[in-house]
This record gives structure tokens, C-alpha cells and sequence, in this order.
């Protein structure tokens, strides 16, 4: 065990001279590491969000709100396909908790050919490399002389992944916004969404940017209604709707807010914009919010404001009125501004959310952790202090329990929190505060292996073996103690990574990476210390 | 040359599993006592596993008024509210329980920062749903159980199914142990205490398995000596190792109960007892388990490795 063949020396050096080229760029300020030439090691260890601050925010796509939303559309298709084909129907009705829409075909000699017919709106899913083809995302059947849609499982779970996917596009492009040092927005299960921001301040702010589904519509108003009298009656005129928009700022506190008729066709919607900006009012002053429409949107809003100059038309966000301008004459450059008594700020959030386009569906926040850049100023010092401290007692400890091997160990020690430090920086892995106690609990675990070897050598000194020979079976037999009781660690810690997610996954890697790097510097750093040393002195008692 | 104090004399001769009966009605104690603590004074569940609104905030002033603090937010009409110092004398840390819905536990943070205006420095803000924390009750759950599986299929395949048993059995006792000190103290129990529980799990068994390998090897090299003598052998021949192993674990977690701020004092209190506890249950638990479970000794003897005296376990690598 104790004679090293050339290459191992080498590998092993090689090991540990990369492992502090490689750690220590941690230990300088990040101003001073972009000064380093590109080719020396300069990646640092992440901050977790609870050293460095920021909002850790995870959201919920309502999957009932986006199943009616298909249910909705699947109506619309088989109204749409059966008048196309000319089959009477009766019952068009459609059921959330069966995911089902039906229909009762008149005549019993057409069902078949609506069967037929309505089949057609199934389309295939799922489909990667390993699964091949998985089935319809609509299952069509015949029950008597009706027909049935039912949405499936694999067209839900499809439909599902693809609205998360739109919905971390439109994050990603909200978030953005704030211009702060990589957010991350990863998919987090079947239908939640993990937004991490570092370094934010204004959350309240990135939670009303992201929570904002940021549907955009056109409407006109209905110029024959009196909106106050239907907002108290509730007898909405047919082909009309009620909506509501905030007074205006300078009002009061507690004026109601304004009623609105509007006639329910969308004239265009915010998915024909190409772009908006925040600017200001050429006469007034006011912030504003700028857009432009597509070649499509540009044409159909020119003829509609050509065919209604002087009445009013809405601008809605999710269902909210915005303003309802007068058109003064027809608008036909296709791009045309957002006046709403803004301030500077709503102007600039609403051109990104009109920008950014609209979510699939509505995003709630289920979880939330934010901590402040104060906070995770403190948590980096004391977390320092703290590891520093057990640091220099787990050492003066060693050193005192084991003399000269004490100090091997130490040297080991310092090597392994190198080595911990290079893999972390390395894999872009997070360090959090319960991560820095991972590490100290690591050299508790490091020194323990150090503790079984040297125990080892006292023993086998004891049974009156040369230094040499106690040495080596010291290492040898303390190996396999060494592994069985560090896999059981791993066990414990792999099972910490898969539950915990934020801090306490910081912890697991940290302490996963600690213990094989313990395993390490135990068997081979300080091996080879230890035979060097015996080699060159030639000591006749084992200073133990 | 400095040689090394010796903390524990190599003829250390203890009868540790002699001392069964008084240390089993201490293991039963350390087992019944935190059962009933946590029967009667209940655990101080955290927001993650209850749902609700954590809000920390430091004032301006020094101390902050709690009083202040505490008829603003109760005013809100958010139910059962909590408002402790926390570390130091101008750190407020406010507690709101659970909302009926995921959106009005949001809105609740922002009637919250109205009342307290912009005068205070809102240091962390954690909003906990009702869905996120029963997962996180069902996921904390089954870890500790899959941790405690996975150590028991591990043991058993390196070892024998008494010392599985034994070790399962001390981790339980461990377990309960330790939550009965969250009971005790009335710590926060969230998801960084499950994190706790586990490692104390890992680091405990850690324990375990060095004195297991001893009793595995000894088991070899003295074919005739009673199991009782042989347990006790074997924890001395280990003792300077778990002395000097705990000791220095304990002072490296130690400045962390200090020094490690107010967010991980739990963690590293529960940490710090799970290294005395861990250690106890190794030596008092696991080894007189595996004296009444009775270790087969010919599942060692028959094994191909040479059976004699030390040689053997220089054979196996």
C-alpha cells in the first residue's frame, strides 16, 4: 500500500494542483477574478439565493381553467364541422369533470358520418424516439345517436406541456425585463413553473409582471347601451358584455370602478402585435404605451376604425378596461397607443407584458421564498465566520490527538475543502448557507477517515509491527471500513438531493461531493504523504 | 517528536454491554419521553409543513416595538398571527397562518408590507401554499423512510440482518430522539430539520458500521470468545476512534449554534445533539441488540477468507 508507482504520483499531484487552481478563484472578490486572463481558472461557486438575496417564486398553470379553455374551442370546432357538413344537431353541451363535449345528431343515418367527420379534429400526440406513436389527444365514440369527445390523458398531458413550455417563453421574456444576472424559470413537474432571480428588490413587481396573463383586446364599445344603469340591473344586452376599468388616478380613493358595455366579437387581439413600447404623449406629456400590429391585424383594425370613426372602442388587458378612446380617424399604419394615466413604470410593465405576449393561462404562486440582499449579506458572513472557526478546531484537535499525523491529516483536510471548492466552482453547482454547514460537516467526515487509519497504525504498533508494516496495514485495513461506512452516508444524502429542492439540495451536493472527496484525500493524499515521509526519515518509532 | 495525546488509553477496558439494564431504561427514556413530549407539547410546525406566511423584517429603531408590530398586522384580519424577536433586538419575525386559498395567501403579504409601510427592511418573505406544504409533509415522510429502507437493504447485504436490525432500530431511536428535542425547545420544525433528521441518520449509521466491521472482524479472529465479550472488545478496540471522530465533528458544527446566525441555529442544535445521541446509540443500543438478535457466527467463519487472526480482513482487499 505504500509504494506508489510513478503514474498514480503523477495522477494524484495532478489531482490535487488543479483542485486549488481551480478553488481558488473563490477566494478572491468576483471585480478582481474578471481581470484573470481567460485562460487560468476563474469560474467561482454560485450563490444560493438565500446568500446572495433574491426571489425564489414557484408558479401553478391552472390546469382546470386551460381544460375548459380546450373544451371551449372543441365546441366551437364540432359546431363549426358540423354546419360545414350540413348534419342537424340538438344538445351541444360540454362537461369539465368527464372532459367531455357531446352532441345529439338529429337525424339517426348521420351519425355515422359525423362520427366520421368529427374524428377528423383528433390529432396524434406524443410521439419521441422511445415511445413512438402514444395515441389522439381526442377519443371520439357514439353513445345511441350521440356523439362524445373526450379529451385524453396524453392529449392533456401533452397540451399541458406545451402551455408550460409557451409559459417559460413568456416569463423568460418578462423576467428579462428586469435586466438582474441569470433568472432561472425551469419546468417543475406536470404544470408548475420555478422562476429564481437573483438580486431582485421589487418583488411585489416581478410577481405582478409574471402573474399578468396579458391578453390584450380590442373591442368596441356599444354605443347604444347606458353602461351605469346595466352595471346595476345586470341585464346585459345580447351580443354585449359587462366589463370594468380602474378610475382615473386623480379621482378619489374609493370611486367605483367604471362600468363598460362592449359588443363581444374581438375585433384583434394582442397576439397581432409585433411590438410596444413605453413613450410619451406628444400633447399631453403623458407616459403612453406605443404598439404595432402585424400586416393581418394592421388591415383589420384599419377597417374597423375606418367603419366606426367617432364611436369608442376598449382596450382590454385580461378582461380589464384599460381606456376606451374615441376613434377621431381611422388608423390605418397599423400601430396606434395605449393611454391609460400611467405612471412612468406602468408604461414600461405593460409594453413588456404586451411584449412579451400572452400566457397560456392563468399562473398562481404556490410557494414563495425571498430573501433580501441584507439578509444574505449576513447569512455569507456568519456562515464564513462559523466554518472558519470549526475549521481551526477540528485542526488544533487533530494536531493535538495525533502529532505529525495530525498535521498530515490537516494538510489532507485543506486539500479535500480545495477539492470540494474546484468540484463545485466546476459543476456550476449552488453553495447555500445549509451548504457551508454540508462542508463543515465534511470535515468532520474527512478527519474520520483519518481518525480509522491512524487508529489502525496505533493498533498495529501496539502489535509490535516496524513502522512500516504498521503503516501499511493501518491503510489497508482501515479502506474497507472507510467505504462501508461512507456509502451509508450516501445513502442518506443521495435520498436528501432527490426530496429537497433550494437550501437543503445545496446541502446534499455539498455533502456528497465532501465525502467522495474525503474518500479521496484519505486513502491517497495523505498515503502518499505518510510513505514519502517514512521514506525519506526512516524513523524508528512512529510518532502516533 | 510530538506523538499524539492518547484521549482514551490503548488498555481501555469498559464493560459497555454489561451495563445493559440501567442503559436500556435509558434508551427506553430517550425513546418514550420525546414520544410523549411530542403527544403533549406538540412540535412547533414550521410554514412548511403548515402552510402559511413567514415575513422578517428589521426596523430602523432598536428595539423594534413589538406591540406596534402586532396590533398592525392583527388589525388585517388574517387569523392567528405571531410576532417574536428574532436574533437581535430590531429583527421582527412575523408569522401568519395559513390562508383558505393560494390568492389570498398572496394578497395577505401585501396587506402585510401596506400596514408596515417602506420604514422597515423586509429581509425574507416565505409564502407556503396548502398544496406545496402537504407535499412537502408526504415527501419529508417518505425520505426518511427510503433513507431508513435503503440503510437496512445495505447493511443487511454487507453484513447480516441482525446488525441491519440493530442499526435500524438505533436510527429510530435517534429519530425520535431528536424530534423530541424540536418538541423540547419548541424549534421550528420545517424541511431544513428533515434535512437534519437525515443526515443525523447518515452520520449515526456511519457510526454504526465502524464498530460493525470490528465485531465482523473479531467475529473471525476469536472463534471462541462469549458475543457479549466480543461486543465489548470490539467497541473499546473503536472507542478512540469515536471519541476523537464525535469530538472533532461536534467542534466543527459547534461555532454554527454561535456564530451561524439565526436561520440555521435549528439545524445546527439538532446536528450537534444528533452527534451525542448518534453516538450513544451505537454503543447502547445497537450492541446489546445484536447480543439479544445473536449474531451467527458461522456466516463468518465459513467464508473462504482465510480465518486466521488478523490476517483475515487484510485478505478481503
Amino acid at each position: 500500500m505504500l509504494h506508489f508507482q510513478t503514474w498514480k504520483l503523477v495522477l494524484v499531484l495532478g489531482i490535487v494542483i488543479a483542485a486549488i487552481l481551480y478553488a481558488l478563484p473563490n477566494v478572491f472578490p468576483r471585480a478582481t477574478m474578471e481581470q484573470v486572463p481567460t485562460w487560468l481558472p476563474h469560474k467561482q461557486v454560485n450563490l444560493g439565493l438565500d446568500l446572495q438575496g433574491g426571489a425564489h417564486l414557484l408558479y401553478q398553470l391552472d390546469e382546470k381553467e386551460m381544460t375548459d379553455d380546450w373544451l371551449n374551442t372543441i365546441r366551437g370546432d364540432v359546431r363549426e364541422t358540423l354546419r360545414r357538413t350540413r348534419i342537424g344537431y340538438t344538445d351541444l353541451s360540454q362537461d369539465a369533470a368527464s372532459r367531455t363535449v357531446s352532441v345529439k345528431i338529429r337525424e339517426p343515418g348521420d351519425v355515422d358520418r359525423a362520427y366520421q367527420e368529427l374524428r377528423k379534429l383528433a390529432a396524434p400526440v406524443g410521439g419521441n424516439v422511445f415511445s413512438g406513436f402514444s395515441g389522439y389527444d381526442l377519443d371520439v365514440s357514439t353513445k345511441d345517436n350521440a356523439v362524445v369527445l373526450t379529451v385524453t390523458d396524453a392529449g392533456l398531458t401533452h397540451r399541458m406541456s406545451s402551455a408550460i413550455q409557451a409559459s417559460i417563453e413568456t416569463i423568460r421574456r418578462r423576467v428579462d425585463a428586469f435586466g438582474t444576472t441569470e433568472p432561472s424559470i425551469q419546468r417543475e413537474g406536470r404544470s408548475r413553473v420555478l422562476v429564481q432571480v437573483p438580486g431582485i428588490s421589487d418583488v411585489e413587481r416581478l410577481k405582478t409582471l409574471i402573474g399578468e396573463t396579458g391578453k390584450l383586446e380590442f373591442k368596441l364599445v356599444d354605443p347604444s347601451a347606458n353602461a351605469e344603469q346595466i352595471a346595476q340591473s345586470k341585464v346585459v344586452p345580447p351580443g354585449d358584455e359587462l366589463l370594468y376599468g380602474n378610475p382615473p388616478s386623480g379621482a378619489p380613493k374609493g370611486t367605483p370602478q367604471i362600468p363598460y358595455v362592449l359588443r363581444n366579437q374581438v375585433l384583434v387581439t394582442g397576439q397581432n402585435l409585433v411590438d410596444a413600447q413605453p413613450s410619451f404623449d406628444q400633447r399631453t406629456g403623458e407616459p403612453v404605451v406605443t404598439f404595432r400590429f402585424d400586416a393581418a391585424g394592421a388591415t383589420r383594425f384599419g377597417k374597423v376604425t375606418q367603419e366606426n370613426v367617432g364611436l369608442p372602442f376598449a382596450i382590454i388587458l385580461d378582461n380589464k378596461v384599460i381606456s376606451a378612446p374615441v376613434i377621431r380617424e381611422p388608423i390605418l399604419g397599423g400601430t396606434g397607443q395605449i393611454s391609460g394615466h400611467f405612471t412612468v413604470q406602468e408604461a414600461n410593465d405593460l409594453a413588456v407584458l404586451l411584449r412579451s405576449g400572452a400566457l397560456p393561462a392563468k399562473l398562481t404562486v404556490i410557494e414563495e421564498r425571498t430573501v433580501g440582499a441584507s439578509l444574505g449579506a449576513d447569512s455569507i458572513e456568519s456562515g464564513k465566520k462559523a466554518a472558519l472557526m470549526g475549521l481551526a478546531l477540528v485542526m488544533i484537535f487533530m494536531l493535538a490527538g495525533y502529532g505529525l499525523f495530525g498535521l498530515f491529516a490537516n494538510v489532507a483536510l485543506l486539500i479535500n475543502i480545495a477539492l470540494i471548492f474546484a468540484v463545485l466552482s466546476l459543476m456550476g453547482a449552488t453553495l447555500t448557507l445549509p451548504g457551508i454547514a454540508g462542508i463543515v460537516l465534511t470535515i468532520g467526515i474527512a478527519v474520520d477517515a483519518n481518525v480509522l487509519i491512524n487508529e489502525r497504525i496505533r493498533e498495529e504498533i501496539r502489535a509490535g509491527k516496524s513502522p512500516f508494516a504498521a503503516v501499511d496495514a493501518g491503510y489497508s485495513r482501515a479502506l474497507i471500513t472507510i467505504i462501508d461506512s461512507n456509502v451509508t452516508t450516501l445513502i442518506a444524502v443521495l435520498v436528501l438531493f432527490w426530496l429537497g429542492s433550494g437550501p437543503v439540495r445545496g446541502f446534499a451536493v455539498t455533502l456528497t461531493v465532501g465525502v467522495l472527496a474525503s474518500m479521496f484525500t484519505a486513502v491517497t493524499v495523505t498515503r502518499l504523504m505518510v510513505a514519502y515521509w517514512l521514506r525519506w526519515t526512516r524513523p524508528q518509532l512512529i510518532p502516533i | 517528536m510530538f506523538r499524539g495525546f492518547h484521549f482514551i488509553p490503548p488498555d481501555t477496558n469498559i464493560d459497555f454491554v454489561g451495563m445493559r439494564t440501567i442503559t436500556w431504561i435509558i434508551s427506553a427514556l430517550l425513546t418514550v419521553v420525546p414520544l410523549i413530549l411530542i403527544e403533549t407539547m406538540g412540535l412547533n410546525m414550521g410554514i412548511d409543513f403548515q402552510g402559511g406566511t413567514l415575513i422578517e423584517i428589521q426596523t430602523k429603531e432598536s428595539p423594534a416595538s413589538l406591540s406596534d408590530i402586532r396590533s398592525k398586522v392583527s388589525g388585517l384580519g388574517l387569523g392567528e398571527v405571531q410576532i417574536q424577536e428574532f436574533g437581535a433586538p430590531n429583527s421582527v419575525l412575523i408569522r401568519i397562518a395559513s390562508q383558505p386559498t393560494e390568492q389570498e395567501q398572496q394578497a395577505s403579504i401585501g396587506k402585510v408590507k401596506q400596514a408596515l409601510g417602506d420604514t422597515v427592511d423586509y429581509r425574507r418573505v416565505e409564502i407556503v401554499g396548502p398544496t406545496i406544504s402537504s407535499e412537502l409533509i408526504a415527501s419529508g415522510t417518505i425520505a426518511v423512510v427510503v433513507a431508513m429502507l435503503g440503510i437496512l437493504i445495505y447493511v443487511w447485504f454487507r453484513f447480516e440482518w441482525q446488525f441491519a436490525v440493530a442499526a435500524i432500530a438505533s436510527l429510530i431511536h435517534d429519530v425520535t430522539g431528536t424530534i423530541g428535542l424540536y418538541s423540547l425547545f419548541q424549534l421550528e420544525f420545517n424541511v431544513s430539520s428533515i434535512a437534519a433528521l437525515l443526515t443525523i441518520i447518515g452520520y449515526s449509521l456511519n457510526d454504526k458500521v465502524v464498530i460493525f466491521d470490528r465485531v465482523r472482524e473479531n467475529l473471525r479472529k476469536y472463534k471462541r470468545m462469549p458475543l457479549v465479550r466480543l461486543l465489548d472488545v470490539s467497541i473499546n478496540e473503536t472507542l478512540s476512534r469515536a471519541v476523537l471522530t464525535h469530538v472533532t465533528t461536534f467542534l466543527a458544527m459547534l461555532p454554527f449554534l454561535f456564530f451561524g446566525g439565526e436561520t440555521i441555529f435549528g439545524f445546527a442544535f439538532a446536528m450537534c445533539w444528533g452527534i451525542v445521541i448518534g453516538a450513544y446509540s451505537s454503543i447502547f443500543v445497537a450492541s446489546p441488540l445484536q447480543l439479544i438478535l445473536g449474531v451467527r457466527r458461522e456466516a463468518w467463519s465459513a467464508s473462504p477468507a482465510p480465518a486466521k487472526g488478523r490476517g483475515a480482513a487484510a485478505a478481503r482487499i
